[in-house]
């Protein structure tokens, strides 16, 4: 079983600072994490391998320092690593990313599943996962808080929706994106540590992935972020005047205007 | 302060506080509360290679040694006593194997205990033997295939969880002390069964119980080392293990000490944070100073028996003699720092309390270590070193 992981790098802090010129985020001087949800992705893989054998591939696009995440999911399990970074890939939008994972994805020689988180913490869209179902014509569930049974060509698997659990079957290779129900993710292990710290990092560019410069980074998204404001807080609080009879008497007022009375 | 520590020992002390923040943190006052054995924690530290730390590579370890040991049971004690005196048992327990082991015998025990899937347990303790150490009575009368084993052994920390059991017991009842060999004992073999689990005062998730040998058959096999040598092999063995104990009570320092600072920046009397007053700044600063001058005298007593030198005995037990009476110390102030809070269960500081005081009883009590440490004074004679 070829079992890849895309996860995502990102600021370990909710305190983001947006650069006004680009309108993307402020990377330096942050404690970089694993996007958590990925982190679910990644332990769901590892099982699956030590249940069933195979091999787990971790996938990233991000800047040269996003090695480090990689490392990480080697010491977490993972046994290859594969970091897309390239100048060119920068500032992507949900749909240029899923491009340019998705043209790696084809470079692997087969892959069964992809697993990925069911977003990022710092985007927030849930969208990337989908879009590479669509550009690599995999089927998708999204969601998964359980995998039933996975064996050639066959997935069984469990999802939450909004009434209740739904049990879906699918052909492989397909993409899932998983709920952090399906797992309490483990911390590594020192022999992982180790073989992490050893592990080589493969890394690709656009020349690796033969992909043209402009389906990629910010020249291959169809959207862009012009503007990130935080919206203005109006407040509307009033404060009544006057003794307690005459607080009491404009109260009764407001809420017969409000016809709340 | 900086102990040079190597990059492998970094990364093993990271880990081992992870682990303690993360997982058993949110766990240790229920653990304590409740005095079960912390089987998921003990699982955790398996899948994290945490008992492949003191077992030799070539049986599955990472060949640390008597420092890496105590660097995780220093960061486990920081946050939960009993639980780090869970997972060093478990070192002492394959420290005589270790040392005195066959090759055969090292292979067929250590890769369990380095992958964490079977605890190791030490036991000499007995009803008539605790700090004489030497009167203990169960018998292992030499019969056809082996060893039969008779008596009961007592305070046994690990016991009736862990499955790889170090016993010293008389192969020779006439020579008393000399007679004495250690034998390994599986769990399970016939004849082995446990006795009473003790309610303790402290380090109430670890598990302590009596063994009790009625007709139990070892195998010859499983004699470590020559017979009438293992009250020898038992006092050589403390003396490598009683750092670990020191390490356990820096543990205990650190986590008090935090505890306490943390209480005293936020409490505010008198329109002020506690911290500012001198008479508590005096007190912080006191503790500070008792945890880092015992954590140095541990790591050098661990690095002097790692160096392999042949009498260790002094300094190892200078090293677990002070840092207990430390880590006493360290608690008793942190628990008065907290005042009325420090005193309820919901605080950390009154847990680290009970927990310090076993420290200056088990692995020889402070009183015995200190006239073993006079001893040797007085045969030296000499006043260098």
């Amino acid at each position: 079983m070829n079992i890849v992981v895309c996860l995502k790098q990102v600021p370990g802090t909710t305190e983001v600072k947006i650069d006004p010129q680009t309108n993307s985020l402020i990377r330096q001087g942050i404690q970089n994490i694993i996007n958590p949800f990925d982190t679910y992705a990644l332990e769901e893989a590892v099982r699956m391998k030590e249940k069933s054998g195979g091999k787990v591939t971790v996938l990233s696009m991000g800047p040269p320092q996003a090695e480090a995440a990689l490392r990480e999911a080697i010491s977490l399990g993972a046994d290859e690593a594969i970091l897309l970074s390239d100048r060119a890939f920068a500032t992507a939008d949900t749909w240029a990313t899923a491009n340019t994972l998705s043209k790696a994805i084809l470079k692997l020689e087969k892959t069964d599943i992809i697993i990925c988180g069911r977003q990022t913490i710092d985007g927030d869209t849930g969208q990337v996962g989908p879009e590479m179902a669509e550009m690599l014509g995999f089927p998708f569930v999204a969601y998964v808080s359980k995998i039933e049974e996975i064996r050639d060509n066959y997935l069984r698997v469990t999802r939450a929706i909004e009434e209740g659990h739904e049990v879906l079957e699918t052909t492989l290779p397909a993409i899932i994106t998983v709920a952090k129900e399906i797992n309490v993710p483990r911390l590594p292990s020192l022999r992982g540590i180790m073989k992490s710290k050893s592990t080589k990092i493969t890394v690709w560019g656009i020349k690796e992935l033969g992909v043209d410069a402009n389906t990629v980074g910010l020249a291959g998204s169809s959207t862009q972020v012009i503007k990130i404001f935080f919206p203005q807080r109006v407040s509307k609080a009033e404060v009544l005047t006057g003794d307690n009879a005459q607080k009491v008497d404009k109260l009764l007022e407001k809420l017969r205007e409000a016809k709340l009375l | 302060m900086d102990y040079f520590l190597t990059e492998q020992q970094k990364t093993i002390k990271a880990l081992a506080r992870r682990i303690a923040e993360e997982r058993i943190l949110p766990v240790r006052a229920e653990l304590d509360e409740k005095e079960e054995f912390p089987w998921d924690i003990v699982k955790e530290l398996a899948a994290a290679d945490m008992f492949r730390v003191f077992v030799p590579e070539e049986y599955d370890g990472l060949g640390g040694g008597c420092l890496d040991l105590c660097l995780v049971t220093e960061e486990l004690s920081r946050v939960c006593s009993g639980i780090a005196v869970t997972y060093a048992a478990s070192a002492l327990g394959c420290m005589t194997l270790m040392e005195y082991g066959t090759e055969a015998q090292k292979k067929k025990f250590l890769p369990d205990i380095a992958s964490g899937n079977r605890l190791g347990a030490f036991a000499i303790t007995e009803p008539t033997a605790g700090s004489d150490s030497g009167n203990i009575k169960t018998t292992a009368e030499k019969v056809a295939g082996g060893y039969l084993l008779n008596g009961t052994k007592q305070f046994i920390t690990n016991g009736g969880e862990a499955e790889i059991y170090t016993v010293i017991a008389l192969t020779d009842k006439t020579k008393g002390a000399r007679g004495a060999s250690a034998l390994i004992v599986e769990k399970d073999t016939p004849g082995f069964t446990f006795g009473k689990k003790e309610k303790k005062m402290g380090i109430r998730t670890s598990a302590t119980r009596e063994l009790v040998f009625r007709n139990c058959l070892v195998p010859e096999e499983n004699l470590l080392g020559k017979a009438g040598l293992g009250f020898i092999q038992a006092m050589r063995l403390f003396d490598k293990s009683r750092p670990g104990i020191g390490a356990q009570a820096v543990g205990l320092c650190q986590g008090a000490l935090e505890a306490a600072t943390d209480y005293a920046q936020e409490r505010v009397q008198f329109d002020q944070p506690l911290i500012t007053l001198p008479v508590v700044q005096q007190m912080l600063a006191d503790m500070a100073i008792q945890t880092e001058a015992a954590r140095a005298l541990v790591y050098a007593a661990a690095r002097y028996v790692d160096s392999g030198a042949k009498s260790v005995t002094e300094s190892s037990a200078a090293a677990k003699v002070f840092a207990s009476d430390a880590a006493m110390k360290v608690t008793v102030d942190a628990v008065q720092i907290c005042g009325g809070a420090g005193y309820m269960r919901d605080y950390p500081v009154e847990k680290m309390m009970r927990d310090a005081k076993i420290l200056q009883i088990y692995e020889g009590t402070n009183q015995i270590l200190r006239n073993a440490i006079a001893v040797n004074l007085r045969k030296r004679k000499a006043r260098t070193v």
